[in-house]
């Protein structure tokens, strides 16, 4: 079979990985380098699961072919802590981690690492936003367990964090 | 904004605001799911599924396949030993379809390989010849032999018919005024994030271990037992972090038994995780229903009497379908009082994914129907809707005509709170055009009272150990689905013992750890894991007073509790847990108590008694605000008001997060869910796309209250909030639509298109 490496750097690590035309980059995290925060729940794009950061902008990895971030930098669930703490050194984890704790915004756990990815990127891009915007951003992004409401306040919770900045 | 509100002075366990302990592992990427579990060395298992609803199985041809590059193992059918199921009185599923195939997707060939594309690569190999029969999708009598699911069953496609009857239904009916509606209800999926997946090892010393999405560990391994011919003691299934189960993963699936079987064939573990399309495939989910309801009122709008007839699709094997039928008449009269009632279920095979448990189990349909129903006699009878119920409620503490024993009620509250909060006197009718307000009663257990297999046995088992780092232990066979049964072990426990929740741990879904909780189904934990918990902490607080009066030489009743300290106010000494607790472990070895819990006998002695029975039931009520959209069909949901009876709340955020979850499920089955299928019995939609479940944009406004009273059998006062509230939120929607646009629809979902046949239909009546 035709192979090729792919090289990239993930949480801030440069990775080596043997992949195939087809091999997606969720494959990769998951099955090649052992990032199994990041989640498959449909693997065709249809559900937000699998959402991670490439450089920096949310997408989701089940739909994006691992020969495409060739030299590029993902970030991860896993590495999500890492990311903020480079920026904050005060702080241990990301605010919408623990956000996320206090709402109650955790059920089962399936969806988070998706929705923390994508919550955590908006507030990237809007720091402060309203109820509206938070929809917005999280419309693709299936949660099966709570209803939405306490992850919007989670997300909501930390834009309201008033002058201090999330970026 | 969407609040939570409170009943005031509500009594509320001392810990009710403590975060869930598996949230951090959940944000942080570090909670292992059953996908995510890698053992040494393992291989990966795929399944050829059936291409056709219905087909004899030829030929299989599975030579051509091995030595492929990386295949390990390949089997075909039946792949089990016995015929397996969950209920013992239904085992009709083997693990690979040996002679028939009876729903598309139905398992046929299994193959192992190095990696997931060489299983894949492998499966593109194998030849199975079928014969093709027409597909069964529908119930009835079939016109010919070839349309028999299993030509072996007795009763041709007819699974299972009951028939119950209680009270004077002659009499009943004698000179009353009658109402009978009908409707279908239509099946739907789980749709849980988390798609199923198995880790499988069958060691060389011959035990079994498995890693497995499931919600009932202890029924996975009695049910591989069977399939296998394996002692119950070899098997060890363990349920790692569950992603959502909501019913879908209560038995056990084919998959698994075949995990275990290639892992046997190539002495390496083995791991199958199913798409999102197979899962949709394999489904176990709601039944499809067809329901006729005829009730005869009295005065003053009394129910008199009732019958109610379901028709379930039950799909192509048993699963839990006996329960199904039976749940599907057991509790209409837990809500309201049916002086006599007269129950008729049939459960029908036909060729699609076999139906199974969904949160709500088998009475999410026929509650639809009945509120629909009474809200079209209020309408006859010219009575509002919730006054038509209030003369019906159940009361508290009575026993209703088929049996079962109410405890706790808060049905009443319920009401009054919907009532009040949605503005309902002074709205209802004032509203702008084609808008409306429904109403909708509910009512669910708090746990099964019978356990799926007769047996005598605890439903739920605690060992609980204390050790001497101060640390707590505490062992139970439970499933944490992401309801959050592991936080409330942890809160119950440092509620009982007296101490700092840190202390305590959690160790649960193990068969080979942890003593039998039966599982996570019919919101059964937190009453009876959770009593049983309360017992072994009960009995482990006791010990450690006795030894710490002796240690102290003060009689018991002379020691006292200050936070976690053990404090002899006369003699001014105060004794640290952590030296107790050595004191302890000095005077008796190790130190470990037990607790069990077995749901009060139920008081039925009917056949079919067993299905309905709980320690105590949960209710709920449910005000919506719509407007229809009379051009496009579409429904738009503006306000939902939930009222729900759970007797004590134990943790508010976890209350909250079920009510949610449970409601949004109930808005997606009301308005856009449907395990459909085509003419030959292919999904219409195996994927998120073709079958849409909530968005974050689909959700409305929610408010919530929490009513009644502390649950004399519940632990600390609780009763379950895990599926009620699902239920109302169909039938108030339904008939909010009715009361906005006045038409009577008749089927789930209601789709735009549905909409505007009943409208079109309407305005036709009306031009006649
Ligand atoms: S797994 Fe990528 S969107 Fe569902
Ligand atoms: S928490 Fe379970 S899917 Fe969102």
């Amino acid at each position: 079979m035709a192979g090729t490496l792919l090289q990239l750097t993930v949480n801030g690590h440069p990775q080596t990985v043997w992949i195939q035309d087809k091999t997606t980059l969720l494959e990769v995290l998951r099955d090649g380098l052992g990032f199994t925060g990041t989640k498959n729940g449909c693997a065709v794009g249809q559900c937000g699961t699998c959402t991670v950061w490439i450089d920096g902008v949310s997408r989701l990895s089940c739909i994006t072919l691992a020969r495409t971030v060739e030299g590029r930098t993902v970030t991860t669930v896993e590495g999500l802590a890492d990311w903020w703490r480079e920026r904050h050194p005060e702080d241990v984890y990301h605010p919408l981690q623990s956000a996320f704790v206090a709402e109650g915004a955790v059920q089962c756990g399936f969806c988070t690492p998706g929705m923390t990815m994508a919550g955590a990127a908006l507030l990237q891009e809007i720091p402060h936003p309203d109820r509206e915007e938070i929809r917005e951003a999280l419309g693709g992004h299936l949660c099966r367990c709570t209803g939405y409401e306490q992850i919007i306040r989670a997300v909501a919770a930390v834009g309201d964090r008033g002058k201090e900045d999330v970026r | 904004m969407s609040k939570m509100h409170e009943v005031e002075a509500k009594p509320t366990a001392l810990l009710d605001t403590m975060p869930r302990i598996d949230a951090w592992d959940k944000v942080t990427g570090q909670a292992l799911y059953a996908d995510d579990v890698r053992w040494p060395h393992m291989a990966y298992g795929f399944l050829i599924r059936s291409p056709y609803a219905h087909a004899r199985v030829v030929k299989v041809d599975i030579e051509a396949v091995r030595g492929l590059p990386g295949v390990l193992a390949v089997l075909c059918g039946p792949g089990s030993v016995a015929a397996y199921g969950i209920m013992p009185s239904t085992q009709d599923e083997h693990a690979l379809a040996a002679k028939k195939v009876c729903y598309l997707g139905e398992p046929v060939v299994a193959i192992a390989a190095e990696t997931l594309h060489q299983a894949e690569a492998a499966a593109s190999k194998v030849v199975v010849e079928y014969e093709v029969l027409r597909p069964v999708l529908h119930p009835g009598v079939p016109k010919s032999h070839t349309a028999l699911v299993h030509p072996e069953h007795p009763t041709g496609n007819l699974f299972k018919a009951v028939d119950l009857e209680f009270g004077d239904m002659a009499g009943g009916f004698l000179d009353a005024w009658t109402r009978e509606d009908r409707f279908f209800y239509q099946g739907n999926n789980h749709v849980a994030m988390e798609p199923h997946a198995v880790l499988a090892y069958w060691r060389p010393d011959g035990k079994i271990e498995v890693s497995s999405s499931t919600q009932a560990p202890h029924y996975v391994q009695r049910e591989l037992a069977r399939a296998l011919d394996v002692p119950d003691y070899r098997i060890r299934v363990v349920a790692p972090v569950i992603g959502g189960g909501f019913g879908g993963k209560s038995e056990a699936f084919p998959h698994e038994v075949a995990a275990v079987l290639l892992s046997r064939e190539c002495g390496r573990p083995v791991k199958i995780t199913l798409s999102r399309e197979e899962v949709f495939y394999t489904h176990r989910g709601r039944h499809p229903v067809s329901m006729r309801v005829r009730t005869a009122i009295g005065p003053a709008g009394r129910i008199r009497a009732m019958e109610f007839d379901t028709e379930l699709d039950g799909g192509a094997y048993g699963s839990y379908g006996i329960a199904s039928t039976y749940y599907t008449g057991a509790l209409q009269p837990t809500t309201y009082q049916i002086p006599a009632y007269h129950f008729h279920g049939e459960r029908w095979y036909t060729t699609k994914p076999p139906c199974g448990p969904k949160r709500g189990h088998g009475t999410t349909q026929p509650r639809a129907l009945l509120e629909i129903h009474l809200d079209r006699m209020a309408r006859a009878l010219r009575m509002d809707p919730i006054a038509l119920r209030r003369q019906n409620l159940t009361p508290p503490h009575s026993v209703t005509v088929n049996q079962l024993e109410i405890t706790t009620s808060g049905l009443a509250e319920c009401l009054d709170a919907v009532e009040a909060r949605s503005g309902w006197r002074e709205r209802r009718g004032q509203l702008e055009p084609d808008r409306g307000l429904g109403v909708a009663c509910s009512s669910y257990l708090s746990g099964a009272g019978l356990p799926i297999y007769w047996n005598p046995l605890p439903h739920s088992g605690v060992r609980l150990a204390v050790n001497r780092d101060g640390g707590v232990q505490v062992f139970c066979g439970l499933t944490d689905i992401g309801q959050g049964a592991q936080t409330i072990l942890v809160m119950l426990t440092a509620q009982a013992l007296g101490i700092d929740s840190q202390r305590v741990r959690v160790y649960t879904a193990d068969t080979g750890m942890t003593p039998v909780d039966l599982g996570s189904y019919s919101s059964r934990v937190t009453m009876m894991a959770g009593n049983a918990t309360l017992q072994a902490a009960e009995r482990m607080a006791a010990l450690l007073l006795h030894v710490a009066a002796e240690r102290m030489g003060v009689a018991e009743v002379d020691v006292l509790r200050k936070g976690e300290d053990f404090l002899v106010p006369m003699a001014d000494r105060i004794t640290p847990w952590d030296d107790v607790v050595k004191w302890a472990e000095e005077m008796q070895g190790p130190l470990s108590t037990v607790g069990g819990y077995t749901p009060p006998p139920a008081l039925g002695r009917y056949k079919g008694s067993g299905v309905g029975p709980s320690p105590a039931y949960s209710f709920s009520a449910c005000v919506a605000d719509i407007t229809v959209n009379t051009r496009d069909g579409r429904v738009t949901v503006h306000h939902l008001w939930v009222a729900h009876d759970l007797g004590t709340p134990l943790n508010r955020s976890m209350v909250e997060g079920q009510i949610r979850g449970g409601v949004v499920m109930g808005l997606g089955e009301v308005l856009m869910e449907a395990q459909a299928f085509n003419p030959d019995g292919r999904h219409r939609g195996p994927h998120l796309l073709g079958y849409r479940i909530p968005t974050i944009l689909d959700v409305p406004e929610i408010d919530i209250v929490l009513v009644g009273e502390p649950e004399p059998r519940g632990p600390l006062g609780a009763k379950e909030v895990g599926q009620g509230p699902l239920n109302p939120v169909i039938p108030a929607v339904i008939n909010a639509i009715s009361d906005a646009v006045g038409i009577d629809l008749t089927e789930t979902p209601i789709t735009p298109d549905r909409i505007l046949r009943a409208l079109h239909k309407q305005e036709r009546g009306r031009a006649q």
